[in-house]
């Protein structure tokens, strides 16, 4: 049996999500999606474990030996992207319960799991495959699935963003599957390892530097990188708070994934640095994005948007790490993965608690929710504390890799840049509780608000400790980045 | 066991205790630290690995045993003096975050490395802000604000220098720094500057002291500034540039004073002016420079905080601080008008009083290493605090023209902690062998020889005269009212006025080039906040054409970057 865990990590929420589908009852669905989701967080955590034991651990779908066949291939980097997308995905499915009720056409409850889980599905399936073309069918799975998600959000501005994003994540899909078929057209293979062998023979030929040209596009695209950004801050924003929650946290970071397996695994340091010099291309844009969007996100009405834009910041800051190019910079780029994930779920969520009880997440609407809401409000600013990146939070252990790997480089005035954008972070999310500490509720509001269910403040709160718990040991996580980004860099233990 | 960790646990009990139980802890928690305390044994150290550093978080050294002693003293005085808050001064959050403030002020004074002492000077700022904002009012939110970004600001600085200077040298200690030519080194000094005052690093200071509430004032005075002077002692004795800032320090506080109409303000001034003597001996750097940098940092919390007390008193039982406003309380508060008067005695350094034999220490280090052209201006800036510390505050708050208030006398309990501080001010200056029997470093010092006390009582006298006669020839500065000038602002006013003096020509061109960088940095930042904000370029929704186009430029330059 745990043999086979690699394909049942995938096959187990890809079967579910047609069992959604035919059932027509939100609630049944519902509970098959909290039973996919947690059976996957148990075989990713299986997974991990295992590699941390035994090393990579490599699964031949059907019986048909790499690279004929398609290869499962579970190293320590995507074991660890597993976790991070089921742990998401497990936690945010409680939450999904009363706030998708409250934010999602009731006739849309059994869909919406549907929907759910398949992205899921293609989540995972981006992370376990070592078969590139497997890579491109669930990177369409994730996100047509992610299409329908969006565009269920309540304002009819979510058809548009939704809209929207499809072409751009059709483009940049299309970018990704023109890389792949120039890679096959010069060397056969598909199997990624097998790429990584052949590649160097014919890297000569014009042909790859032009699928190196078409993956980097395509790949920024995906993971919104500036200046291929556009059509994230609408799609977060429209999505209802469930669906910003999982996809924020997860399918950027997967994004991310793509482009280490690519440049680092199949293309490889030496051609993807030394020769095609992606580094300084990736470098400006990144810093670009850490500051202007953080520059963006303070002047934002509406809060959900804010934290999109906080998160290309983000973004930003997981690139700049993998600029570096070396140990440091690396496990601050992959730790980061986690660490924003944790942070900014729990962040959406509790802006997801805010609309279910007032409606909004504009700024105006929250005044004075720090009485009201206690408990959501601290939520927010517990994780604020975290995006900001201070002592004890999972955000300033990725800050503390960050600066360690920029002074390595004596990189001085990207440590100004990280230092200035911290500081920004501190003003807008102080704009947030300025607002909801120091400002008095409106009175002529005479429905009172109260504070949000438990079944979406639980949530929310696991996600919050985890930040905290993670900022405190981080030991376990950086362990696991620092051996990840040393297999990147063919750097041994 | 670390004294924060005591302290901790106590303001957790703090938090969730009322009434009278929350009482006897706050009184019983210095006590038990201090027991505590005399049990540490120097020398203990406790290590903690995190990230690969070793990191020493509890490090007992003579130093910080003496600040760890002053410190105990200090909480409990302010814990007395705060005991009677009831439910409209929030209670709760001054006690706790007063109680966590004192206790990260102890965990500075313990921390082994850099990076310890950032956690605990971050702390500090963190849990002093609250008895600011306590104060409730529209004025002490913003002014606590600003105190809180600037002392952010500082705990930052610290940081990256301590970074910095672990990459260079691959030391994190919290040991002799000194400024040895490297960025790092004059990072961290800045660092420390802006918590101890430094000029033109003050300002929050002077801004935000005068803002707390009447008893959280009280505790903001006794840590903030003294850690930074324990860490200037600790990193940078004997850097010869610390003397002329800590002579700037003496010196320029004192005409902000005397025109200044907020009384706990003036002794914010006051306060700076001091310090202004501690760093002045961090920068002599002999044993008895620091010696005396030392004793008297820890005389000066407890008659700074006697004065702060007192003012405290007064603002809690009329409601009022404003020299005009005040005057001819001594009818009615005639015990605090003494404490207060004790307070000024020992801040002016009559002999028997506390700075008398600690001040001294410093300027007869200054005479004794050849610095004699400093001395006259020490000199100025003692008669200078007379003056406007020790004559001006109670002249103006208990005596002076009659106000018609009739306050009662405060509580009991901010009345023993008065009492307690000004014995302290008199046994510290009749009896100062007990307090240099403590000083880290050994050195023979007597304060109580003929010259030293005539020279002291002339100044005294002069200087008192002086104001005597200014005020007799209606030349002081008398009470104004609606007077409330604010340090930045006093800037601004005063130093176009001096350059013109010097020079009208350089002014105007100083100005035209200043309003020339001005607009270009203003037309930048429009720019940057044009393109940035909700509708700007940087933020607005693009047509899916648009996005396109950028998909194009981008696969363009890649593929001209590649072939």
């Amino acid at each position: 049996m745990t043999q086979h865990l690699p394909v049942l990590q995938v096959a187990i929420p890809l079967l579910a999500s047609a069992v959604c589908a035919i059932v027509r009852n939100a609630r049944i669905a519902w509970l098959i999606a909290l039973a996919t989701t947690w059976t996957a967080f148990v075989i990713a955590l299986n997974l991990l474990f295992r590699v941390q034991s035994e090393g990579i651990i490599s699964y031949a779908l059907g019986g048909w030996a790499a690279p004929y066949g398609i290869e499962y291939r579970v190293d320590l980097l995507n074991a660890f992207i597993l976790v991070i997308v089921t742990a998401i995905g497990s936690v945010v499915i409680p939450f999904a319960l009363k706030s998708v009720e409250c934010e999602v056409d009731k006739s849309k409850g059994s869909l919406f799991y549907t929907a759910y889980i398949l992205c899921f599905t293609g989540l995972l399936g981006i992370a376990v495959t070592g078969d590139v073309f497997n890579v491109f069918v669930f990177l369409e799975i994730s996100s047509l699935s992610a299409y329908a998600l969006i565009a269920m959000g309540q304002d009819r501005k979510a058809l548009t963003a939704s809209f929207q994003y499809l072409i751009m994540g059709a483009v940049g899909a299309t970018f990704i599957v023109i890389g792949i078929g120039l890679m096959y057209v010069m060397t056969g293979t598909l199997n990624m390892a097998d790429l990584a062998a052949r590649i160097p023979e014919v890297r000569a030929n014009r042909t790859i530097p032009v699928a190196f040209g078409f993956l980097t596009v395509g790949i920024s695209l995906k993971l919104a990188l500036f200046p291929l950004h556009l059509w994230l801050p609408n799609a977060y924003t429209y999505a209802p708070s469930a669906v910003t929650a999982f996809i924020a946290s997860t399918a950027t970071k997967v994004a991310v994934y793509v482009l280490l397996r690519f440049f680092f695994t199949i293309f490889g340091i030496a051609f993807s640095f030394d020769i095609m010099q992606l580094h300084i291309v990736l470098l400006p844009l990144a810093l670009i994005a850490i500051f202007s969007m953080s520059l963006v996100a303070i002047f934002q009405q509406n809060v959900k948007r804010m934290m999109a834009y906080s998160s290309l910041a983000q973004i930003g800051y997981m690139i700049l790490g993998i600029s570096m190019v070396s140990v440091t910079g690396l496990t601050a780029g992959i730790i980061h993965l986690f660490n924003h994930a944790m942070m900014k779920g729990a962040l959406f969520m509790a802006l997801g608690c805010v609309m279910y009880r007032i409606g909004s997440v504009d700024i105006s609407a929250m005044r004075g929710l720090g009485k009201r809401m206690p408990w959501t409000m601290a939520a927010f600013v517990g994780a604020g504390l975290s995006l900001i990146g201070v002592p004890l939070t999972v955000g300033f252990i990725s800050k503390w890799y960050l600066i360690l790997g920029a002074l390595e480089q004596s990189w001085w005035p990207v440590v100004v840049v990280v230092l200035i954008t911290s500081l920004m972070a501190v003003v807008y999310i102080w704009r947030v509780v300025e607002v909801a500490y120091f400002k008095d509720y409106p009175d002529y509001d005479c429905k009172p608000v109260c504070e949000a269910p438990l079944g979406l403040l639980v949530p929310t709160w696991v996600l919050v400790a985890t930040s905290f718990y993670f900022g405190i040991d981080a030991s376990f996580t950086t362990k696991i980045a620092e051996a990840a980004a040393r297999t990147l860099l063919g750097i041994g233990l | 066991m670390p004294p924060f960790v005591i302290f901790l646990i106590g303001s957790l009990v703090v938090a969730f205790t009322r009434g009278y139980v929350r009482r006897v802890v706050l009184l019983a928690v210095p006590v038990l630290g201090a027991l505590n305390l005399l049990n540490v044994q120097e020398g203990t150290v406790i290590q903690v690995e995190v990230l690969g550093y070793t990191l020493l978080p509890f490090v007992v050294t003579p130093l910080g045993m003496l600040f760890g002693w002053l410190f105990h003293l200090a909480a409990f005085l302010a814990n007395l003096y705060a005991l009677h808050l009831d439910e409209g001064d929030h209670p709760g959050v001054q006690h706790t975050s007063a109680m966590l403030y004192a206790g990260a002020a102890l965990g500075a004074v313990f921390s082994g490395d850099l990076i310890s002492l950032f956690v605990f000077w971050e702390l500090l700022a963190f849990t002093s802000v609250f008895l600011i904002w306590a104060r409730g009012t529209e004025s002490s939110l913003r002014s606590g604000f600003r105190y809180l970004v600037i002392h952010v600001l500082s705990g930052v600085l610290l940081l990256s220098g301590a970074l910095m200077r672990a990459h260079s040298t691959g030391s994190i200690e919290f040991g002799h720094i000194g400024l040895d030519g490297s960025i790092a080194a004059w990072i961290i000094l800045i660092a420390f500057g802006i918590k101890a005052g430094f000029p033109f690093l003050h300002n929050w200071l002077t801004d935000a002291y005068p803002q707390g509430t009447p008893t959280g004032t009280v505790f903001l005075s006794a840590f903030t500034t003294k850690v930074a002077v324990f860490a200037l002692v600790k990193s940078f004795a004997g850097e010869e540039i610390l003397i002329y800032v800590g002579v700037v320090m003496t010196c320029f506080p004192i005409f902000y004073a005397v025109i200044e109409n907020d009384l706990r303000r003036v002794l914010s001034y006051s306060m700076i002016n001091q310090i202004g003597f501690m760093v002045t001996g961090v920068g002599i750097g002999t044993a008895l420079a620091l010696n005396g940098a030392v004793a008297h940092a820890f005389a000066d919390v407890i008659f700074k905080g006697l004065l702060f007390m007192s003012m405290g008193s007064v603002l809690q039982m009329t409601g009022r601080i404003n020299g005009s406003d005040l005057g001819g309380l001594y009818k009615t508060m005639p015990i605090t008008a003494t404490f207060c008067i004790v307070g000024a005695m020992a801040i002016s350094a009559f002999p028997l009083f506390s700075a008398f034999v600690t001040k001294s220490m410093i300027m007869a280090a200054a005479l004794e290493e050849g610095y004699v052209w400093i001395w006259p201006f020490l000199l100025f800036a003692s008669a200078g605090v007379l003056e406007h510390a020790g004559i001006k505050i109670p002249f103006f708050a208990f005596f002076g023209h009659d106000s018609g208030i009739r306050a009662k006398e405060p509580p009991k309990n901010m009345l023993a902690a008065m009492f307690i501080a000004a014995i302290l001010c008199i046994g510290i200056g009749s009896f100062p062998g007990f307090l240099y029997a403590i000083l880290p470093f050994a050195v023979e010092y007597n304060p109580y020889d003929a010259t030293h006390v005539l020279t002291q009582m002339q100044l005294l006298f002069f200087g008192a005269l002086s104001v005597l006669w200014l005020m007799k020839a209606g030349i002081y500065p008398p009470e104004l009212k609606s007077v409330n000038l604010d340090a930045e602002w006093s800037y601004r006013w005063l130093a176009p006025r001096l350059i013109r003096s010097i020079g009208g020509a350089m002014a105007r061109v100083d100005l035209s080039i200043r309003g020339i960088v001005i607009g270009v940095l203003q037309g930048a930042l429009a720019g940057i906040v044009r393109s940035h904000d909700t509708k700007g370029i940087m933020a607005r929704t693009w047509t899916t054409g648009g996005m396109i186009f950028w998909v194009v430029v981008l696969l363009g330059t890649y593929l001209v970057f590649y072939l």
